[in-house]
């Protein structure tokens, strides 16, 4: 038999997944994970995770974008080929503000984006997961979790046991 | 966040008063109309990427590219000659090129302010219009590039816009609003695609796992071998081609949060990136010194026709399509009267402008600027300026009556008139200006010449390609969004009237 990944357990609705998941959380399950088509509110902190960490990447790229617009303009226009237009300064961190703003807002969203992927540790395109025809239906409509059997608490009979009881159905088990 | 937590009453008395108070009723239409569930949702939206097109879509796609073709032949025109077989001569050397441009850019806007503003005002019914008002905002900056880009003349030297090394060794001139706007356009396209693309990433994981699961239960059995083997090989594509970009994505509680996190982010960046990119626009012609130019309510005055006429433009799109496809359920009545108000506000502000710039001409005591204002309404180009002021500001006053918000049709031939308007608006700024300035001796008269027109009818032929080519490929709703705004997304099993999760046990989740 392949090597185990975990327990997936289906769930009614959204309702359902939400406590199903307080429950997991407060039964100490660390390597676990909710699964639903779309965003719930208040889910995360149902399943005890704080706040996301993408703001963090964000920040860089916008402080990374606007020094990189002052300077590409100081180094430019005053710098490297000082042009005198119209009497006006060579540099002065006036006129290049519009170039700044652009690169801080352009380099926060690739920041931003960038952080997605990160924190979510994606690009991953093959994932156990994707084995089951059960969990495939969850981007459409169904709501799942699925506890890994890394974890330490995990035990493929106890475990089972504890899916039932908090409500899960089709319980099946992944392999890697 | 929703918490659990304990607000223990301290005294009986406030116990028995907590002990009241019932949930309010909501009186609230629902965005989603007819009760429709989450399958009906995901089938809706990814039947129409699954199944074959309709033969209207291939009518209206041949059409678009013969329309498209007339930028074809215009820009090759202009290339192979010069833009000198442009309309523009002195003393109007700005003519349809940058009309076109702001054109372009200002319809952009809407869409960006449905996906970033409304998300941040929280306004849940901009989640069923928000991906397609995405793609025009992308398709509508590519319509708006092709102008600027070939008015340089040399189009092979565009490039030189950009701060890249070049042979001669000169960087760009920052000190010029025409650099600014450079930076600001760019930056637009390339966040509103970031924008556009992250939102679609549950999407297509959808149609990627669908793909998948029709791939593993095997093609229907009554296909001869050959259309199984087309159908597996369509399947496959769509297996991979929306599996590659969907990265992996797998709907877990931990993914959606930092999605939501990135989502709410780029939407706060979008916002003072749209505002800034109308604004930038607006300087090109505030910066300078030209009478009718030279004003500082230039800026929010653009930002706020951008808005106007892109949800002129939502309008235009969305109406035929929540007809031809049946979004009825989807982009219901309370969608269209939201986008009517949109349009009648920022319509006001619009018409506002128009008085409020007449006004500051006269208290101004500029004879100069007095001259340009009379001159846009009583000169040489009067009908330009009255076919604007009642397109954009007579026009939309209709929309204060609910039976006209409540006319498909009126609305529809209304948010054209709007879009005429307001191509009508940048035409008036432009050339009235240019065509009679401080010295009468140099005054002039511009029209445009057939290449002119043929570059601009046709892109609106390159945009309709696009948006076909989007309707069919991409999911054309972001469903994860707009399950999110229906009742049985609660997670309290709250919802609207009898059609909460706790009243009525068929609307549950599970059971259909």
């Amino acid at each position: 038999m392949a090597k185990q990944f975990g327990l997936l357990a289906r769930f009614k609705d959204t309702p359902d997944l939400f406590h199903a998941a307080e429950k997991v959380r407060d039964a100490g399950y660390r390597k676990w994970d909710t699964f639903a088509p779309l965003p719930i509110h208040g889910l995360p902190a149902a399943q005890g995770l704080g706040r996301s960490r993408v703001p963090v990447f964000t920040l860089i790229g916008g402080f990374c974008g606007f020094w990189i617009g002052l300077l590409m303009v100081w180094y430019m226009n005053l710098y490297d080929y000082p042009l005198l237009v119209g009497g006006m300064p060579f540099f002065s961190p006036i006129f290049p503000f519009p170039i700044a703003y652009e690169l801080t807002i352009l380099l926060a969203a690739f920041g931003t984006l960038i952080g997605m992927f990160v924190m979510n540790t994606l690009p991953q395109h093959y994932h156990p997961l994707f084995n089951s025809e059960q969990f495939l239906a969850t981007s459409s409509d169904q709501f799942m979790i699925a506890i890994e059997s890394s974890d330490p608490q995990f035990n493929t009979e106890a475990t089972r046991l504890f899916l039932e009881e908090i409500g899960g159905t089709d319980i099946q088990v992944i392999e890697e | 966040m929703a918490t659990t937590t304990s607000n223990l009453p301290t005294c009986p008395a406030q116990a028995e008063l907590l002990d009241q108070i019932r949930p309010a009723e909501h009186k609230e239409t629902p965005l989603v109309g007819n009760k429709r569930d989450f399958p009906w949702v995901t089938e809706k939206i990814c039947t129409i990427v699954e199944s074959r097109v309709p033969t209207w879509w291939w009518v209206a796609f041949a059409m678009a590219l013969f329309t498209a073709s007339f930028t074809g032949v215009g820009l090759v025109w202009l290339v192979s000659t010069g833009v000198g077989v442009w309309g523009l001569a002195n003393p109007v050397n700005w003519g349809w090129a940058i009309v076109n441009f702001v054109f372009w850019i200002g319809i952009g806007h809407a869409g960006t302010l449905i996906s970033a503003i409304l998300c941040l005002l929280k306004q849940g019914w901009r989640t069923s219009i928000n991906r397609a008002a995405e793609a025009m905002t992308i398709f509508a900056v590519v319509c708006a590039g092709i102008f600027p880009l070939f008015h340089v003349g040399r189009v092979w030297f565009a490039w030189w816009l950009f701060p890249i090394p070049n042979s001669n060794a000169i960087w760009p001139q920052f000190r010029s609003p025409l650099e600014w706007d450079v930076f600001a356009v760019s930056t637009y396209g390339t966040v509103s695609a970031l924008f556009w693309y992250m939102g679609m990433i549950p999407d297509l994981g959808t149609l990627r796992d669908r793909a998948t699961l029709v791939l593993r239960r095997g093609m229907d059995e009554t296909l001869t071998p050959l259309q199984r083997k087309v159908q597996t090989a369509i399947w496959t594509l769509r297996k991979y081609g929306y599996g590659i970009f969907a990265m992996g994505w797998r709907n877990a509680g931990n993914h959606w949060r930092n999605y939501e996190m990135a989502y709410l982010l780029l939407a706060g960046l979008s916002t003072p990136l749209v505002l800034s990119v109308h604004t930038i626009v607006s300087f090109d012609f505030a910066v300078s010194i030209i009478p009718g130019w030279h004003t500082t309510i230039f800026p929010p005055y653009f930002v706020a026709g951008a808005i106007f006429s892109g949800f002129g433009m939502v309008l235009t799109l969305m109406l035929p399509l929540r007809a031809l496809y049946g979004f009825h359920d989807l982009i219901t009545q309370r969608h269209i009267d939201n986008m009517c108000k949109i349009c009648l506000g920022t319509g006001c502000i619009v018409g506002y402008a128009y008085i409020m710039e007449f006004f500051i001409a006269w208290y101004g005591a500029n004879p100069f600027e007095e001259f340009a204002f009379i001159n846009r309404a009583f000169g040489q180009y009067a009908w330009a300026y009255w076919i604007m002021f009642s397109c954009n500001v007579f026009v939309p006053q209709l929309f204060w009556f609910k039976a006209v918000r409540r006319n498909a049709a009126m609305v529809w031939i209304m948010s054209i008139l709007i879009n005429v308007g307001m191509w009508f608006e940048r035409f008036v700024i432009t050339v009235t200006s240019l065509a009679n300035d401080f010295l009468p001796t140099s005054w002039g008269y511009y029209s445009p010449t057939i290449v002119d027109i043929f570059t601009f009818f046709g892109t609106f032929g390159l945009f309709s390609v696009l948006f076909l080519l989007f309707l069919k490929v991409l999911p054309i709703m972001p469903m994860g969004e707009v399950k999110f705004v229906m009742p049985q997304a609660d997670p309290h099993g709250h919802g609207f009237g009898d059609t909460a999760q706790g009243a009525n046990s068929e609307m549950k989740g599970g059971a259909h």
